[in-house]
């Protein structure tokens, strides 16, 4: 699957086989503890806190880019010109990236040009057409985006990358996959508090034209043995509920438990993020809410009680 | 960002789709002015303002008579046109486009933007021009032709024939199929290269002439590529703004009016809109959606208050934020702080979680200022709620 690990294999004389890993058990999907990251932006402000962050969680973050700063280290993690420097050197497979919107197009068709697998991009206020060309870019290639304007990917005590807060994460059943940032933390923060923890959380972003949507993580949750119940964070604008309602109607035997926000949002105006907007009169949340309602997911309409729908659906 | 059509129209000029010869006007005298220069057998005095329906709200004047049209401008600038789009309170016209008429044969409809599925650009065009495009999607969406285009190759010539020969060009009006197809290839450039997020042309009309005209025009820019193009952050009017969110703009804040008595400030959009909707769940409505950001600062929340406070419908306010990078003692910080500078008259509920929310909790709750601390959102929402008491 698109970095979607499943099972982990050692390449034989890989860094890992080196390094002494053993061959891994199946474990909650797109980034654990083996993931080799390299972040793209980490001498700036935010690449730099972050990197180091991600760092202390116990992610391997292996190396930096910045074009012109090879040589440097962040906190010890080695900065190089390009990419493929960085591949070739520390065979990192997954990219964060923290370069500003004027760039972030040129970031990500070079991380995926240096034969990184997964791309995960923080980035808020890249230009819709530069993401339309990246999209079309990355098609058919062997290799995932994440984002951008998304908080990045979590999996509890192994790996986190992105800016979410760690210590918020219980290791526990339930899967994340949510369009916000900090909506995401409020219902990890239930789940944590009620003893049910997470597997995996993704933030899939907030932008209209991404790499990753809900459909396409939801198999990867469903096909997950750890995860025993998927919560799906939505808002109003586009239709990505309204497909995954569809996929989950015929593919998710699992409970879906599902909050859409914007139930007071106003026809026509952009609401923080870049895609959530009612257009022409689709999108709304109440039309989301129904689809999903219909196709067998529990619609919880107050944010405070995400955490107490899970713990009954997963009967405790 | 939404332009005027007088702007939408120059733009289309700029990229070679055809447009009735017009200029924007700001008085009768220069109307009369360019009515004589235009010297046309009939002109149209439109109103602009950014929404729609401005014809059956009495915004567009036509006429034959060059003498009246001192007279339509007197009556048009200044007015406060009411139309379906504008919202009862209507919005005042300060600018109009005076163009020559034009001999409609046949109206189309024509736009492209983004597919969100597909993410490509998509053209969208109608034999029925002149309605409202949702409804002929409603009622007859075999009416509706979409053609994407690739973005890895751009507009090419058969996507034009292809929406050309499903509209029934060929049998409407044969002589205007080649200039559709070039339309449509100068539209897809005008999109792309200045980062539109909509361009829109209803009707684009068939005149008795064989001619392809944009009768009307609207284009709409994507906020996050507007940093790219001068010309276009020039086109900004802030007229057909509303004033506080003009200034919430000014102070990188992320702020929508809406109409109810609660005002919030929230770290994160989700979090945001997910704030209003439980106020509205505790029994009251929002006064406004206020993103603060990741980087919420003292300056960031008194300027966040002092725009809240402005709004005479806010009647308490609402903080929750969600700390992450965003520490909460910074926050608590932060309030405490512009309450020096800015006097808090409303009942303030303040809920914190996250990082250092303790700590954030405990100066609020020791700073002598009128305030309730909250951790549970819930709980914090309720009391919000009912020290506001109910809503208008």
């Amino acid at each position: 699957m698109l970095g979607g690990c499943a099972q982990y294999e050692t390449k034989p004389g890989s860094l890992l086989e080196k390094e002494g890993e053993e061959k891994r058990r199946i474990v909650s999907i797109l980034v654990h503890k083996n993931t080799r990251v390299v972040v793209q932006g980490i001498t700036g402000k935010e690449g730099s806190f972050h990197a180091t962050q991600c760092k202390a969680y116990g992610t391997k973050v292996v190396a930096g880019v910045t074009p012109g700063k090879a040589g440097q280290e962040v906190e010890g993690i080695p900065v190089f010109n390009t990419v493929a420097d960085a591949v070739k050197k520390t065979e990192c497979d997954t990219s964060l990236i923290f370069v500003p919107p004027p760039f972030c197009a040129d970031a990500i068709l070079e991380a995926a040009d240096a034969g990184v697998k997964l791309i995960i991009c923080i980035t808020e206020g890249i230009p819709v057409n530069d993401m339309v060309k990246v999209k079309r870019a990355l098609s058919g290639r062997d290799v995932r985006l994440i984002g951008p304007n998304c908080p990045g990917v979590i999996t509890v005590d192994e790996a986190k990358i992105g800016i979410m807060p760690g210590f918020i994460h219980k290791k526990g059943v339930v899967g994340v996959v949510s369009r916000s940032g900090t909506l995401t933390y409020e219902a990890v923060h239930q789940l944590s508090s009620l003893g049910l923890g997470e597997t995996t959380c993704v933030g899939i972003g907030g932008d209209p034209v991404n790499g990753t949507g809900f459909v396409d993580v939801l198999p990867l949750f469903e096909n997950d043995p750890e995860t025993q119940a998927i919560v799906m964070i939505g808002e109003i604008g586009g239709d990505a509920e309204e497909k995954a309602a569809e996929f989950i109607k015929s593919h998710v035997k699992k409970p879906v438990i599902s909050f859409i926000a914007g139930i007071t949002a106003p026809p026509g105006r952009r609401m923080g993020h870049a895609g959530a907007i009612i257009s022409g009169g689709k999108g709304t949340a109440t039309e989301k809410m129904k689809v999903l309602e219909a196709a067998g997911v529990t619609v919880v309409k107050n944010p405070a009680e995400i955490g107490n729908a899970v713990k009954k659906a997963l009967g405790r | 960002m939404n332009v005027h059509e007088f702007q939408a129209k120059s733009l289309f000029a700029q990229f070679g789709v055809p447009v009735p010869r017009g200029k924007e006007i700001t008085s009768p005298e220069s109307a009369t002015a360019w009515a004589n220069e235009l010297n046309t057998p009939v002109f149209v005095v439109k109103a602009q303002i950014h929404a729609g329906g401005r014809g059956k709200a009495g915004g567009v004047k036509i006429t034959k008579d060059k003498g009246a049209v001192a007279g339509f401008a007197k009556e048009l600038i200044g007015k406060t046109l009411v139309t379906h789009q504008t919202g009862p309170k209507g919005r005042k016209v300060h600018r109009l486009l005076m163009e020559e008429g034009a001999n409609i044969a046949k109206e189309l409809y024509l736009s492209i933007l983004v597919d969100r599925d597909s993410g490509r650009p998509t053209f969208i065009a109608s034999t029925e021009g002149g309605m409202e495009i949702e409804e002929v999607a409603e009622k007859t969406p075999e009416k509706i032709i979409k053609e994407a285009i690739d973005p890895a190759v751009g507009y090419q010539s058969h996507n034009g024939r292809n929406v050309a020969f499903a509209l029934g060009l060929q049998t409407i009006e044969p002589a205007v199929v080649n200039q559709f197809v070039n339309m449509l290839g100068n539209l897809y450039r005008l999109f792309m290269d200045k980062n539109a997020a909509l361009v829109e042309i209803n009707p684009l009309i068939i005149t008795k002439e064989k001619t392809l005209v944009a009768l009307d025009g609207k284009v709409s820019f994507d906020d996050n590529g507007i940093f790219r193009h001068q010309d276009v952050q020039q086109m900004r009017d802030l007229n057909e703004e509303e004033p506080l969110e003009i200034e919430a703009s000014e102070n990188n804040l992320n702020y929508i009016k809406l109409d109810g008595n609660i005002g919030c400030m929230v770290n994160g959009a989700g979090l945001a809109m997910a704030t209003m909707d439980v106020i509205k769940l505790a029994g009251s409505e929002p006064a406004n959606f206020l993103d603060v950001g990741g980087g919420a600062t003292k300056e960031t929340v008194a300027a966040g208050f002092r725009i809240l406070l402005k709004d005479q419908n806010v009647k308490g306010i609402f903080i929750n934020i969600f700390g992450g990078i965003v520490r909460c003692e910074r926050i608590a910080h932060g309030v405490i702080e512009a309450a020096k500078e800015v006097k808090i008259t409303v009942p303030l509920v303040v809920r914190l979680q996250g990082t250092n929310a303790e700590e954030g909790r405990k100066l609020l709750a020791e700073s002598g200022l009128k305030l309730e601390v909250a951790d549970d959102l819930w709980e914090a929402a309720q009391k919000i709620v009912k020290l506001t008491g109910k809503a208008a």
